[in-house]
């Protein structure tokens, strides 16, 4: 790897961790939100309907919350 | 047989339609290539798609549908241009897109009412008086001119009359059926279904007793954001979900709307939060004051973008794989394995399409809802059925 690579390389790469770290968070969150609402549906599938709607709008906040960091690092 | 013949003719008209547009495109003589290279040169084709997925994300003046090289190496752009109108120096500007040549690079420069203007990166720059051709500083930034007020009709505003128009058109005639018939004919039998759904399942649980007075706001944004989503996918559409500055004006309607709508118990729960110990009060007055009004539509506005954006990349990268791997996999092999891909993700660009547009109405209701809540505390609980729930307190006592 030649020294001008690394120069330019270089600079990019907390940006790049950023983005990584943000989309651990973001599906670990997911993983989460999906397992307990899968739990819940086994539990009651009566209720599936709403349990849906809440693991999507739950699921659409914390998508915003990454979506944000990773345009605000990019 | 209908249908076939509907199809048939709507085929016809498009051709015929289309006539005089590729009549246009031939009339504008190109450069060879973007770059001023001639054809046969070796290109970095990995750039070029970069540059290609850039320049497909962004708004333009004009609408292009695509390009191909003639016999002699000339590249004919196929498109119609569309009216540019500009606030500058010397007051308003008008004229059509073709008057750049379909130049991107500065070169070719317009002159209109005093002024002249280049088109840069699809920005329309003015230049400074006396100057007659753009000069550029070491990044490639423009030094002698200046962007003038641009209220040009683009790619995207172009998208949203047309399927503004199209929505009053659809929607003004489903309303009118049901005067004269219970249930509606045609298209807007496609449309009801749709329509009741954002009210009882949307409009209703989120926002309450009051719900009426905004399904009309839910429903327009959610075709609005969903027709556009699916126009997106299209070929020959235009992205405009993709657009910033789209997402954020509706992101401030909506902030707009549940600012304006909010009742006592909102502003005081928001403001002086009952409960807490009195110190933190207005600190958490703050946290929910930013909050509400930035956090919320600013969350509601990247959602939407960086989804659509997002996939649109993906879309097209994935198609683009097909002319990286045609040295290794030829032609007919490439092919085949860009089309297997893309197909399955345009699949869930399709479902994407749906879902942002029924979050954006969801969230949108939930902040309504949460504005125009009554107070609750002291009223009693009732089950789904309209039945009373007994407090657990009185249940409670009721056990010992």
């Amino acid at each position: 790897m030649s020294l001008a690579l690394v120069q330019e390389v270089a600079p990019m790469i907390p940006n790049m961790v950023g983005a990584g770290l943000v989309v651990i968070g973001g599906g670990i969150g997911l993983g989460k939100i999906g397992g307990a609402a899968m739990e819940g549906i086994a539990r009651q599938p009566e209720a599936a309907g709403k349990i849906q709607t809440a693991m999507i709008i739950v699921a659409a906040l914390l998508e915003g919350l990454a979506f944000g960091a990773l345009i605000l690092g990019a | 047989m209908k249908v076939a013949l509907k199809s048939i003719t709507f085929f016809t008209l498009l051709v015929v339609l289309s006539i005089p547009f590729s009549a246009f495109a031939k009339g504008s003589i190109e450069t060879t290539t973007a770059k001023g290279g001639v054809k046969g040169d070796p290109v970095n084709t990995q750039a070029e798609i970069k540059e290609y997925i850039q320049h497909h994300l962004k708004d333009s003046h004009d609408f292009h549908l695509f390009s191909y090289f003639s016999e002699n190496g000339e590249e004919h752009h196929v498109g119609f241009p569309l009216p540019v109108m500009l606030w500058g120096e010397n007051g308003f500007t008008a004229f059509m897109s073709s008057a750049f040549h379909h130049d991107d690079s500065g070169e070719v420069v317009v002159e209109k009412n005093g002024s002249r203007f280049v088109k840069l990166h699809s920005k329309i720059y003015e230049l400074n008086a006396g100057q007659t051709a753009v000069q550029f500083d070491a990044d490639h930034h423009a030094v002698n001119a200046s962007k003038p007020f641009d209220l040009s009709i683009t790619k995207s505003v172009f998208g949203i009359l047309v399927i503004g128009l199209l929505m009053l058109f659809w929607f003004s005639r489903l309303a009118k059926q049901y005067k004269s018939k219970k249930v509606p004919t045609g298209f807007g039998r496609v449309l009801e279904p749709l329509v009741v759904y954002v009210r009882d399942e949307i409009a209703k649980p989120n926002i309450g007793e009051s719900y009426r007075k905004f399904t009309g706001y839910l429903l327009t944004v959610f075709f609005f954001i969903w027709i556009l989503n699916l126009v997106g996918l299209m070929p020959f559409g235009f992205n405009v979900t993709g657009q910033i500055a789209v997402t954020a004006a509706l992101a401030v309607i909506t902030l707009v709307i549940y600012v304006f709508s909010g009742n006592k118990h909102f502003w005081g729960h928001m403001l002086w939060m009952p409960g807490i110990p009195y110190i933190f009060r207005p600190l958490l007055g703050l946290i929910e004051l930013v909050g509400t009004l930035i956090i919320k539509p600013f969350s509601l506005l990247v959602r939407l973008f960086a989804n659509i954006t997002a996939g649109h990349t993906v879309v097209m990268s994935l198609i683009a794989v097909g002319i990286l791997l045609q040295e290794s996999l030829s032609a007919v092999g490439s092919t085949l394995v860009s089309l297997f891909l893309s197909l399955f993700i345009m699949l869930i660009e399709l479902l994407v399409a749906f879902l942002q547009a029924y979050i954006f109405t969801t969230l949108s209701a939930l902040f309504i809802g949460m504005a125009v809540a009554d107070d609750h505390h002291d009223e009693e609980l009732h089950d789904e059925h309209g039945e009373k729930i007994e407090d657990t307190e009185v249940i409670r006592k009721s056990f010992s």
